[in-house]
């Protein structure tokens, strides 16, 4: 009897990977429809003033864009590979490929940066004397330009943040804590000692822990959201001259 | 051992304020929630307080543009579209599909803080520098852009009460899909539980628009982006899209929680398995989804084409369908049952006539050319306090009456309740359905002064909202007395069937010392000692 209820308490502060996966889909969901509302402004504006969108887009920097593009499509791939090095019990291999993952990131934000302040440079900003002198749609252009990017480049360091988390998670090897009532433990039953609450440490695997597994993927899940967003988000502004 | 017995690590406040336990989470909220509430029911108070004289009276016309933002900002994001989730949701979730606890325990206590964040960042604009906003609780641009007073904050607290809201919604969603007990298959869960996952649904799918919306508030006001400024090409009229993208499916994440508590309680108090328990938990599901397309007969006056307004018309018109099955299979339930009207079921009642008639003063303004006549008028005020206050209001306190002896082991004065019962029933119907004829009548809602004409009809509306104010305080005290003086009310004091009242009162810790087994549907009183 003591034994089945130790077994019990154990099993409370059991993980359910499938479940955290569903709340983090939802939760992307969410994400998806904060940057869908954006998405509905582009929409309708651009089918309000499709000359001036052509022509302001002809002003972004397609070069550094295309290089982003790549570089977050690449640092998806390192994500990935990331995990399934976790996966394969490799957790350095894997520490270091999400650091990759992060470095991607921060190179992303850092062109983000250039490019922003050469626009702002060239007083390409909303509420500029500039733009006042220019058509409404190349305002409008501007104005969704800078909240969509600033909106993307938000969720960027959110993801890097987020990693950075995983990184330091993930650099000691696993061990889970779990604690015990007293009088659940072999033996303890009649000892009529209640209230106390004992600490058991131990691990499951040298190298493997599924709840870890199962923060990195979910970890990993956002990262691709925010790469997929810049994926819809560098057609609509730099290819459409 | 009961959940309010202290426990872990920290005592007293503090073992509230971080706790994961979902039975403490739902206590905080409902604290919070009434504290706020009772804010909001001052507010509404002073403003009626004005209206008793057409002219300048009492206070200044810019107090009374704060009061009526404020009393909207706090009562819609503050009290009822958190009250019954956030409250007997995190309380009763678990208890009703027989788990210990939702499916993230620390994400749920997260979404309280997210909660007490927005409050106190919505009540710092009060006392910020260019004073309260004065916008109305939907911030309409171009106003909101150029008002001098303080929009950002409270927009930004409202940014922040929509996070709150949308990690409940998705916990609930993956506690249901999850942690069901064994036998708990779909459609042997309550109807509170299916009501829930439909509105968890509409949280996690409306909220996000909500808060990008306000976030282009922020954007406009601080960094001058004119997306919705026409003089740089913008269009005022897309605010107003994204507004009520959200805010059209909020009524429904408020009413759909308060249909599942009716649910509930008729067929408790009419000893009889509910009435079609698939067409109410479908009919959930149907408002959930309809409710996301009808969002425009907000905007009928606002310029849009002919084409849009009478589709919109129509699917206003379809939304009504669901919420009717509703209201016609309570009373089904009721028919030729065994009828005890304790005071929960009072309150249910109550709903069901109050509500119904917010439906059907709703759905005159579904109607084209009815709509131009009313729009911006009292009648809509009233339309819409019938719907919310009348409705989750009323679901919210019939919810309290329920469940009270279940979260504290304590039964309360329900003599006092009726006599304060009789009080917010007289008030209710006083004030707001005066607001309505006079509504009708032509007079306009948010108006400082008005013509001599409508005084009669304003003076009956704020001797109403006495009444109203007094019944609901003698209410709440009715709670607090019996905390500390209500009789043991006993594990199932209404005889119920669903899983929490297998349980005791107050539930144990780990709410059930042995994780049950479904055999039965939800409400099917057979063989029950009473039925």
């Amino acid at each position: 009897m003591s034994t089945a209820a130790a077994t019990l308490s154990i099993e409370h502060a059991h993980v359910d990977p499938k479940g955290s996966r569903i709340g983090m889909w939802l939760f992307l969901f969410t994400e998806l429809l904060l940057f869908g509302g954006l998405f509905l402004l582009y929409a309708v504006y651009r089918a309000k003033f499709p000359a001036d969108f052509h022509y302001a887009a002809k002003n972004l920097d397609l070069t550094i864009a295309a290089f982003n593009t790549v570089l977050l499509l690449t640092s998806s791939l390192t994500m990935v590979l990331g995990v399934g090095l976790l996966e394969r019990r490799q957790r350095k291999a894997s520490v270091l490929f999400i650091v990759l993952t992060i470095l991607m990131g921060a190179v992303f934000l850092v062109n983000k940066y250039v490019e922003w302040s050469h626009k702002i440079h060239l007083h390409l900003y909303p509420g500029s004397a500039e733009l006042a002198d220019r058509t409404m749609g190349e305002n409008i252009f501007y104005g969704l330009y800078y909240a969509m990017t600033g909106l993307h480049g938000i969720h960027v360091i959110a993801g890097m943040i987020i990693l950075g988390f995983m990184v330091a998670m993930l650099r000691r090897p696993p061990q889970r804590t779990v604690a015990v009532p007293v009088e659940t433990l072999p033996g303890m039953a009649d000892k009529n000692v209640t209230g106390a609450t004992v600490t058991l440490s131990y691990a499951e695997d040298e190298e493997l822990d599924t709840r870890r597994l199962s923060r990195l993927e979910n970890a990993g899940l956002y990262w691709h959201l925010v790469d997929l967003i810049w994926i819809f988000l560098f057609p609509l502004f730099y290819l459409i001259s | 051992m009961s959940y309010l017995e202290p426990q872990g690590r920290y005592r007293g406040l503090a073992g509230w304020i971080f706790s994961t336990d979902h039975k403490r989470i739902g206590v905080l909220y409902l604290w919070s929630i009434l504290s706020f509430f009772s804010v909001g029911v001052l507010f509404g108070v002073l403003m009626r307080l004005k209206m008793l004289w057409p002219g300048e009276h009492l206070y200044s016309p810019q107090m009374y543009n704060a009061l009526f933002t404020l009393h909207g900002v706090i009562q819609i994001f503050l009290f009822i579209i958190p009250g019954i989730p956030a409250v007997f949701g995190n309380f009763f979730l678990p208890l009703q599909i027989g788990a210990k606890d939702v499916a993230f325990p620390r994400l749920n206590l997260l979404s309280w803080w997210f909660y007490i964040a927005g409050a106190a960042l919505a009540l710092t604009s009060l006392f910020l520098a260019g004073g309260p906003p004065d916008t109305g609780w939907s911030f309409y641009v171009p106003y909101s852009v150029r008002t001098t007073t303080n929009v950002v904050m409270p927009v930004f607290a409202a940014f922040v009460l929509g996070f709150s809201s949308i990690l409940t919604g998705l916990n609930f969603i993956t506690t249901i899909h999850r942690l069901r007990a064994p036998g708990m298959s779909w459609f042997k869960m309550p109807l509170f539980v299916w009501s829930l996952y439909a509105t968890a649904w509409i949280q996690i799918l409306a909220t996000p628009i909500l808060g990008i919306t306000l976030l282009l508030i922020m954007g406009e006001r601080l960094l001058n982006l004119g997306l919705f400024d026409p003089g740089r090409g913008g269009d005022p009229l897309l605010y107003q899209h994204l507004f009520w993208i959200y805010s059209h499916p909020a009524v429904y994440i408020m009413i759909l929680p308060a249909m599942g508590v009716i649910s509930e309680i008729i067929p408790t108090f009419s000893r009889k398995n509910i009435y079609g328990y698939k067409a109410i938990a479908f009919s959930s599901m149907a408002i959930a989804f309809v409710g996301y397309l009808v969002w425009a007969h907000h905007m009928f006056t606002s310029g849009m084409s002919d084409f849009a307004r009478a589709l919109f018309s129509l699917l206003t018109f379809l939304v009504a369908i669901p919420s009717g099955v509703k209201v016609f299979n309570w009373v089904a339930t009721m028919y030729k049952g065994s009828i005890k009207v304790e005071p929960p079921m009072l309150f249910a009642m109550t709903f069901i006539f109050l509500f119904s008639i917010g439906g059907l003063t709703g759905l005159m303004q579904g109607a084209l050319g009815t709509n131009i006549n009313v729009h911006e008028t009292y009648y809509v005020v009233g339309h819409f306090h019938y719907t919310m206050f009348g409705g989750t209001g009323m679901g919210l306190f019939a919810a309290l009456l329920y469940w009270f002896p279940k979260m504290t082991g304590k039964m309360y004065n329900k003599r006092a309740i009726v006599v304060a019962w009789a009080c917010i029933f007289v008030g209710f119907n006083l004030l707001y359905f005066t607001m309505m004829v006079m509504g009708w009548l032509g007079m306009p809602r948010r108006y400082y002064a008005y013509l001599p004409q409508y005084q009669p009809f304003h003076i009956v509306a704020t001797i109403g909202s006495w009444f109203l104010a007094a019944g609901i305080f003698m209410f709440l005290y009715a709670f607090l007395r019996a905390l500390r003086k209500g009789t043991p009310a006993g594990a199932n004091p209404w005889g119920g069937t669903t899983l929490e009242w297998t349980t005791a009162s107050p539930p144990p810790l780990e709410n059930f010392h042995e994780i049950p087994t479904v055999t039965r549907g939800p409400y099917d009183h057979t063989g029950r000692a009473d039925a």
